[in-house]
């Protein structure tokens, strides 16, 4: 134990742990703010009623949401200075972009409810667009990550088939979440949506695989060497299994006589529609959780793939040690209270009602 | 074409600049709700859950105003000034990080609890979100007042192979210039506050006619006016005090930013206080200048004989005009905030009311705050050039080259966007005192918040606490 305590806190472990707390915020980031930025970018095709129920059921947690990326960007920013200068600097464009998305969206949010009346379909119009714009531009960020930043036609187009990738991802994750916070029609049509993103995320994950073992040899030799590819394959075999099981549950869902009315709804098959209303989502943290633990073998132990390793990049041992001694006591309050906050706002979607 | 240093001082400026309106606001304000609310379940006077409710909606878009604006500065830190991280990371990333995690994440939870979960808790819980809300942004201000003083007054490091390593982290976060900075700012989101809910008050007091001192709006815009105005008269005369003691500790540590606030050119006794000058930097001498002979040795060094060091002295010294005029700003707006609150103070005590002119005079002022505070700001940031963290390292040491061309092209989508943001913002306000009026008029207490018994909101006296929620807060 205590050996395990020296390492985290020696010249080797630290930036290591600081890699990993960046990589976890940004895990998080994706799951969370991803099914907030995709419900704006769904809401965007439907009527003033449900964009209100869908718009409600992220209120309370949009905002502490978007303070991950915060994070992950700040751990960044204060562990690894040099990798967050050079790897911002070169996706100066796609992160101006994002920004101009996250802005737009965030003040939409308020906006939509405060401005006058006749402004409130423009601001929906403004969250829709700025979900969009930001789910894209980090699909992008994450191809050009993915083949360290080169330039070329090819990996232009991985990087657009990829920003496309990860807003289907995101979108799937908003319906997953609509599935399990609303119901009836908004329920229905994320169904029908959730549906048709499955085949286009699957396509996106296989696309990933198969390009990122040849973007360097490193990465190539990572993965297809024996006798470590027979416990790799599991990675995408598990995938796939998450994908079939969500696919399958789907299909349950749009069954029309999933939900029985009236009096006939006893406390079992109360429970097992529950079930199966939140399964979606969960399968769907599962299938982020497997393919952000591939890229993460891939690119260990390197910040800027194939160019600066974390030891390279990190800052000073004392600094770090103590930013690791707040994240310490911190970060299980901040667990604690956010895991309150989902208690709170648990079940259904309420009438929007912000005060 | 503009170079890399004027770029990326420019883009950092502007949005900085628009990022520190949002908190300047909320960080009173998320106090003035808790004040409000524990009012309310004092005295049980629907006024005060009236005026919850109404600067609660404000609270809650100048949030998210805040917020993502303060995304942009997480990228900026590293894209626009490497140098900075490079050489005083070991310093300020703690300070940030230490920022995210303490305050980021509790705010923001919270806030989701405080504005949704008004049905869903208990008062006490919901009371609990408002204070941990205010604890918060509160917080956030003190680490990143912390880290900028430290810019200004570094000190409890030592400089190993060109970049700062941390020897004493109590000399970092108490250095010199921190508590007096803290309590200036503070006091200045006070001052920016009490205005803001004076002047909209005002507005809507005015909207309603002199006459209405009995229907529900009519009642809310006094109680908010008064509440503005007894805030503005309080917090004045110690922000000018405050404010004088952060003035004389500059002096100690960057006397060339006071040379250049007051327009000193050479050193010299009975250094005069400037009312009016044009400072002239390629002369080096004050055009037009007005002045009262021996006023600044008087207010800088009590003493009106007192030697002031000049710039001449300096080997380097900040731009004088933007610190010069940016200073007289500041002073000048505190100046009328300091009348027009007394004089309010002095027609409420002795008319219990305020007069139609005062009221529209408060209403010029709405933003005076936010102008008070930004030129405050380019007084100390301006007034620290050429250093970004004073003696350690240059502005001009710490940007990037590369970035230049790619701010050029970006900047000008920023600011667009900033000004459309920021006349949505001042103009929803305005709309949401109008609405408040008829909302409140109509059937009070109904719009907005569901589950508040009508029984509470007919009758403005004798209401039990309890009422407002299960639980009963406080």
């Amino acid at each position: 134990m205590s050996e395990l305590f020296q390492w985290v806190f020696s010249e080797t472990g630290l930036p290591l742990v600081f890699l990993g707390l960046m990589g976890i915020s940004m895990l998080i980031y994706a799951v969370l703010d991803g099914y907030d930025l995709g419900v704006g970018i769904l809401m965007a095709t439907r009527p003033e009623a449900e964009r209100d129920t869908m718009i409600a059921s992220i209120g309370p947690f949009w905002d502490a949401n978007e303070t991950w990326l915060v994070l992950g960007v700040g751990i960044l920013l204060v562990a690894f200075p040099i990798a967050h200068g050079q790897v911002f600097g070169a996706l100066y464009f796609p992160v101006s972009l994002m920004l101009v998305g996250l802005i737009l969206r965030g003040v939409a949010f308020d906006f939509r409810a405060k401005s006058k009346a006749k402004y409130k379909h423009r601001w929906d119009v403004l969250f829709s667009l700025g979900s969009l714009v930001a789910a894209l531009t980090q699909g992008y960020m994450l191809g050009k990550y993915i083949v360290g930043f080169s330039d070329g036609a090819g990996a232009m187009l991985f990087s657009i088939i990829s920003a496309v990738c990860v807003t289907a991802a995101y979108v799937l994750m908003g319906a997953s979440w609509l599935i399990m916070k609303t119901e009836n029609g908004v329920q229905a049509r994320a169904v029908n949506v959730a549906r048709i993103m499955v085949p286009v995320v699957l396509a996106g994950l296989v696309l990933v695989s198969v390009v990122n073992p040849f973007v360097s040899e490193r990465i190539f030799d990572r993965w297809f060497v024996w006798p470590q590819v027979a416990l790799l394959a599991l990675l995408p075999i598990a995938t796939l299994a998450l994908l079939f099981a969500l696919w399958q549950r789907l299909g349950a869902l749009g069954q029309p006589d999933v939900r029985h009315t009236g009096a006939n709804q006893s406390a079992t098959s109360l429970r097992r529609l529950w079930l199966l209303e939140t399964t979606p989502f969960i399968l769907c943290i599962g299938v982020f959780v497997l393919a952000f633990a591939g890229l993460a073998y891939s690119f260990y132990p390197y910040i800027i793939p194939g160019t600066m390793t974390v030891w390279d990049a990190a800052s000073a041992r004392e600094s770090l040690t103590i930013i690791l001694w707040g994240c310490f006591f911190v970060l299980p309050a901040i667990a604690g209270y956010t895991a309150l906050s989902y208690w709170i706002f648990r079940g259904k979607t309420r009438s929007l009602s912000y005060v | 074409m503009l170079d890399a240093l004027v770029l990326a001082r420019i883009q950092f400026a502007a949005n900085i600049s628009f990022h520190i309106l949002f908190p300047t606001i909320t960080i009173a304000l998320g106090w003035c709700l808790l004040f409000f609310k524990l009012r309310y379940h004092k005295t049980g006077r629907m006024v005060w859950m009236d005026l919850y409710r109404f600067w609660v909606k404000i609270f809650a878009l100048t949030f998210a105003l805040g917020v993502v604006s303060g995304i942009t500065m997480s990228f900026q830190f590293g894209t626009n000034w490497p140098g900075f991280m490079e050489t005083v990371g070991n310093v300020a990333g703690p300070l940030l990080a230490y920022e995210v995690l303490t305050a980021f994440f509790l705010e923001a939870t919270f806030l989701g609890i405080m504005l949704f979960g008004f049905n869903r808790v208990p008062g006490w819980v919901h009371t609990l979100a408002t204070v941990l809300v205010a604890v918060g942004t509160t917080a956030s201000a003190f680490w990143i007042i912390v880290l900028n003083s430290w810019m200004h007054t570094p000190q409890g490091f030592e400089m190993i192979n060109g970049v700062a390593h941390v020897t004493s982290w109590r000399e970092v976060i108490f250095n010199p210039s921190m508590p007096y900075r803290l309590t200036h700012m503070l006091l200045a989101s006070g001052l920016t506050v009490a205005f803001l809910i004076a002047g909209l008050s005002a507005w809507r007091k005015l909207k309603l006619g002199s006459g209405d001192n009995h229907s529900e709006a009519g009642l809310a815009s006094r109680a908010g006016l008064r509440f503005g105005v007894i805030l503005g008269a309080v917090l004045i005369p110690i922000q000018i005090f405050v404010g004088d003691l952060h003035g004389l500790n500059t002096l100690e540590h960057q006397p060339e930013k006071i040379a250049a606030m007051e327009g000193v050119w050479e050193t010299q006794s009975r250094a005069p206080l400037l009312l009016f000058a044009v400072p002239n930097e390629a002369e080096k001498r004050n055009d037009y200048a007005v002045g009262i002979p021996g006023g600044a040795s008087l207010i800088l060094k009590h003493d009106i004989n007192a030697e002031i060091q000049g710039l001449n002295s300096f080997e380097s010294h900040p731009p004088v005009l933007p610190v010069f005029f940016g200073f007289r700003i500041m002073v000048g707006i505190g100046v009328l905030m300091l009348l027009l609150a007394w004089v309010g103070a002095w027609q409420l005590w002795r008319r219990g009311d305020t007069t139609p002119l005062l009221e529209k005079a408060l209403v010029l002022m709405t933003f005076s705050g936010w102008v008070a505070t930004l030129s405050g700001w380019y007084v100390t940031e301006i007034g620290r050039q050429p250093w970004l963290v004073q003696g350690v390292l240059t502005t001009a040491d710490s940007v990037s080259a590369v970035i230049a061309p790619k701010i050029a092209t970006t900047l000008i989508i920023y600011l667009g966007l900033y000004a459309f943001l920021l006349i949505a913002y001042i103009s929803t306000l305005f709309h949401l005192s109008g609405k408040g009026i008829k909302a409140m008029g109509e059937s009070a207490g109904m719009a907005g918040v569901k589950g508040l018994p009508e029984l509470v909101a007919k009758n403005d006296s004798a209401v039990k606490p309890n009422t407002l929620n299960e639980g009963g807060a406080v």
